[in-house]
């Protein structure tokens, strides 16, 4: 009877769980879905520790409370310029909690036997050991703590293969006994595994290695129903591992690049080669750098002017000034709207929450689709922090190792206004033409700053 | 090079070339402009508003003389041409046809005419299309015209004084100016109804809401380049005997046919008129080519029987803010299309769109340009639905079909069959499953749960607006750490065994996913606002 009550409840819980997607369609229903979250996550859980087979009470509370209170205290702190880190980070517990289960569940002392019973602990284990690694890897890529160049060693594709190889024998060998040493020493290897796919990836597709960690965390939790028989946690693991599939896909076509290049990071090597190639293709044209003082005369002219954020304002947390300067210029009569390249930032969907942050209402937030028509009637374009996203090389110049990725067509516009903190490329390392048109002006300096001058004098003017 | 912009002498005609904002544009290019003073008074342009973007404001005289580049909207008068420049360039509507004498003025003083009207109507050059632009303008204008010499409101309305019907407006020939007129008239609330011997505007037609009159005689008039050709003696009785029917119902009349090169079509009658109802309105937009109707007299008011026809030929320049806003426009686009910039800007033969308008080549005749090749398309009538709102539908997201193509699914969907289908070979022919037996069964089921949570993964999150993306994996991260259930069943036994250490481990890294993953989440979805 207990069975089929906590079989019922955790339907419900799965059922809450895709409804919780669901309500992520639209901002109006979305705090609803994540309360459909929270309570389908409340009833599994509470359901589960009123089984009857549980009995260590004390320790499991206390793994609840403490646990609870890292994760508030995290998530109550972090800032959003920071969400790539704390995704990143919490991906590494799922694989971290789903490595510690598989190995709970082949010690515990009923445990089964069989050979298909421990092929689903296997499996189990390396995915999450990939998840773990990878996503620690990719955590401390975003923190800076690790440069963002991908590590191309040589042979990489060999040593991956051979990893692989060396998983599969393991496993065979681990369903034939069953034994511990089996599965330590292929954690190990998926570990490595894990670490040197993300390692082997370039800060410029960081959004699609989060979202591929989101997949793969899903995929675990999947695999962890299998082994233990639980419809529950199958479901809610095929749910996120859909989830995390659909997001790299998108982020990939955003990027025009093969799914299979990012995973097996810089697959056939001329993707990175062009960092080199800026350098000879140096000082086609002059730039124009522009002041404060002229863009906001521009600005207050203006009738329609479009804000393109990147990861630079990010960086530079300028997404209050940016929000200020909307709002005056607004209150101005100014049609301000604002650009969102679906790869901007680290993070697929970044810009739209730092905007959101600083209280930019979601209805003048455009995506690409959208307002990629409008640029040719719009008097003045800002780009904040961006730079590949922008770039008409990416359009018109077919040896551009970004050639063939959509972009924002900025250039239409009457005129652009480029904020940058130094004269370098961008991630991809590649040279911008953007910024030697005739309608390209350059204020260079941290674009917080920047922004915040901006905002000073539109005041002083609009008194 | 200097480009300059002379006030249009033609009696009544208000428009101008070229508008502050076409100018400032054409500095930005690079060219020096010249504006002849009061030039954009008569389209509530004062000059300090040009001089403001850069331009000089010069007397006639010296315009003509220096400037290297006129920009004009009518034909210029013999006068006017003989003061152009030796050399100089011209762009305005020149309608080559009719103004040979004028040719050879200009030809004498070796200089390069582009004519407007001559733009090849194709689809790279709509944007170029002043026709078009001034059609679309007059459309509107004659509906207006027609609504100021009614005598009752356009739209029906039931008050405590009685019931007013609504007036009947038929629109003859359905181009441009044809589906302006449609959609001002059902702007201001009429009954709209048009005709076209193109059988293909019908759609056009009723996308504005106005009724398609139809003859039933077999036989489309598409003539190529938007216009219609003319028509079968047996087709033109059959028309005419429906405007005839047609003139007994309706209030205003609204025709627009014209056959290029060709005066305009007699339609409207006179027996037609006479049925009319006094106090109905005929607006004949054809009147500078002789007009539709019979009784029109072209640039006037005309009275029969009670029933107004108005002949008006100005009737784009009575918008002249936005006619020479939108013709300075397409001026800007042709000078685009030719380089743009002074150093770049070149007559290029090669180029279709500047081909057709050539009429003059330093001095050479080169009008009119040898046909293009057959395909004609007809080009797309920029229609103006006023009463669409300009903001773009906020929820657009909102429940959109997940219409995804997989570019790679054909063949991994054959490759999963056949796997299937070997695994289903093996089992039923190697008796494997008695060995296997429960825990495959069981391994299926699950099977079967896992491939139907994918789908329904992969149908919801499509869903997802782009906006969310970060919310959503936020959200994941956290139901991902349903894996706290793995461990919370582990929590049994003694409490030092293995199992119930690890299990009570994992619970604690679940728990940090899960209430940091649903809060942050929350703190986000909080941020947004509309």
């Amino acid at each position: 009877m207990e069975s089929v009550l906590l079989t019922v409840a955790w339907l419900v819980a799965s059922v809450l769980f895709i409804l919780s997607l669901r309500g992520l369609s639209s901002q109006t229903t979305a705090r609803r879905g994540n309360l459909y979250g929270i309570i389908g996550m409340a009833i599994a859980v509470g359901s589960t520790a009123l089984a009857s087979t549980i009995d260590l009470y004390v320790p499991l509370i206390l793994a609840l409370a403490v646990g609870g209170a890292i994760g508030a205290a995290m998530a109550a702190r972090v800032a959003m310029t920071a969400m790539p880190e704390l995704v990143a980070l919490l991906h590494s517990f799922v694989g971290l909690s789903a490595v510690l289960v598989g190995y709970a569940s082949l010690l515990a002392p009923d445990a089964k036997t069989g050979a298909v019973f421990r092929t689903e602990i296997y499996v189990d284990v390396a995915i999450g050991a990939v998840t773990l690694t990878g996503s620690i890897v990719a955590f401390l890529k975003l923190r800076g703590s690790l440069s963002g160049r991908p590590l191309l060693l040589p042979g990489r594709h060999m040593l991956n293969l051979s990893i692989l190889l060396g998983i599969v024998v393991l496993g065979v060998l681990f369903a034939g006994s069953g034994s511990v040493t089996w599965l330590l020493l292929m954690s190990a290897l998926a570990g490595v595994l894990g670490a040197h796919l993300v390692l082997a990836i370039g800060g410029a597709d960081m959004p699609v290695v989060v979202s591929m960690l989101n997949s793969y965390s899903g995929w675990t939790a999947s695999a962890a129903g299998f082994m233990l028989s639980n419809d529950a946690l199958i479901i809610t693991g095929a749910l996120v591992g859909s989830s995390g599939a659909i997001l790299s896909y998108i982020m990939c076509r955003a990027m025009n690049r093969s799914i299979w290049h990012v995973i097996f990071g810089g697959f056939g090597g001329e993707q990175t080669a062009p960092a080199a190639k800026g350098g000879d293709a140096a000082a086609p044209g002059e730039v124009r750098e522009t002041s404060v003082d002229e863009t906001v005369t521009r600005l207050l002219k203006a009738r329609d002017v479009v804000v393109v954020p990147g990861y630079g304002m990010a960086v530079a947390r300028a997404q209050h000034a940016v929000h200020e300067l909307s709002e005056l210029l607004r209150k101005k009569g100014v049609r301000v709207r604002f650009a969102i390249h679906p790869v901007a930032g680290r993070l697929p969907g970044h810009m739209n929450v730092l905007l959101a942050e600083a209280n930019v209402p979601y209805d003048i937030v455009l995506e690409m689709e959208e307002i990629n028509e409008d640029f040719a009637r719009t008097d003045e374009v800002l780009v904040i922090g961006a730079n590949d996203i922008v770039n008409p090389g990416a359009l018109d110049d077919p040896q551009s190792p970004i050639h063939g990725m959509p972009v924002l067509e900025v250039w239409h516009a009457t005129r652009v206004v480029v904020f940058k903190r130094g004269r370098s490329t961008g991630y991809a390392g590649v040279d911008n033409p953007l910024f030697y048109k005739e309608n390209t002006a350059m204020l260079f300096g941290d674009a917080g700053d920047s922004m915040k001058r901006l905002v000073a004098a539109v005041r002083e003017r609009v008194g | 090079m200097k480009v300059g912009i002379p006030k249009e002498i033609h009696a009544g005609e208000r428009r101008v070339a070229g508008t502050p904002h076409t100018v400032q544009q054409l500095v930005k290019m690079g060219m020096s402009v010249m504006v002849e003073a009061g030039a954009g008074v008569g389209a509530s342009l004062p000059d300090a508003l040009y001089t403001a973007e850069g331009a000089e404001l010069v007397d006639a005289t010296t315009l003509w003389a220096e400037a290297d580049l006129v920009l004009k909207v009518r034909p210029p008068t013999p006068d006017e041409a003989r003061q152009l420049k030796r050399g100089g360039h011209l762009i305005s509507f020149f309608w080559p046809a009719q103004n040979k004498a004028l040719i050879d003025i200009l030809a004498e003083r070796s200089a390069t005419v582009l004519a407007m009207d001559c733009i090849p109507r194709i689809s790279r050059a709509q944007k170029m299309d002043a026709l078009s632009s001034m059609a679309n303008i007059s459309g509107y204008r004659a509906v207006i015209e027609a609504a100021a010499a009614y005598g009752s409101f356009f739209t029906g309305q039931i008050t405590a004084a009685g019931k007013v019907a609504p007036a009947q407006v038929l629109v003859i020939g359905a181009g441009v100016a044809g589906l302006a007129a449609i959609g001002a008239a059902r702007g201001l609330g009429a009954v709209v109804r048009a005709f076209d011997t193109r059988a293909a505007v019908k759609e056009q037609v009723q996308s504005l809401g106005a009724q398609f009159l139809e003859v039933h005689v077999e036989e489309d008039g598409e003539g190529g380049g938007g216009y219609a050709k003319e028509m079968s003696p047996a087709y033109i009785a059959a028309e005419m005997e429906l405007f005839y029917q047609q003139a007994k119902e309706v209030d205003i009349v609204i025709t627009t046919a014209l056959i290029p090169g060709r005066p305009a079509p007699k339609l409207w009658e006179r027996r037609a008129v006479e049925a009319m109802k006094p106090g109905s309105v005929v607006v004949d937009l054809a009147a500078e080519q002789g007009g539709n109707c019979e009784l029109c007299v072209p640039g006037q008011l005309y009275e029969h029987n009670g029933v107004k026809i108005l002949g008006f030929t100005d009737l784009s320049s009575r918008l002249a803010t936005t006619a020479s806003q939108l013709y300075g426009t397409n001026l800007l686009h042709l000078l685009r299309d030719m380089g743009g910039s002074p150093a770049d800007y070149h007559v290029d033969l090669d180029d279709e769109v500047v081909r057709g308008a050539l009429v003059l080549d330093r001095g050479v005749l080169k009008w009119p340009a040898p046909k293009p090749e057959p395909k004609a398309e007809a080009p797309k009538p920029v229609v103006q639905v006023a009463e669409k709102p300009q903001e773009k539908p906020v929820e657009k997201a909102h429940g959109h079909a997940p219409a995804v193509a997989k570019p790679a699914g054909k063949p991994l969907a054959a490759i999963i069959g056949l796997a299937l289908v070997g695994v289903w070979l093996f089992l039923r022919f190697t008796q494997a499953d008695a060995q296997l037996g429960p825990e495959l069964a069981q391994f299926l089921q699950h099977l079967t749960v896992f491939v139907l949570a994918c789908f329904v993964g992969w149908q919801v999150v499509w869903s997802v607006t782009a906006a969310l993306h970060t919310p959503l994996m936020s959200v994941t991260n956290a139901i991902s750490g349903i894996i706290i259930l793995g461990g919370m069943l582990q929590a049994r036994g003694s409490p030092g065994a293995a199992s119930a250490l690890l299990g009570v481990l994992a619970v604690l890294f679940a728990t940090i996913n899960i209430a940091g993953g649903f809060l942050v989440t929350q703190r986000m979805l909080k941020m947004f606002r509309r």
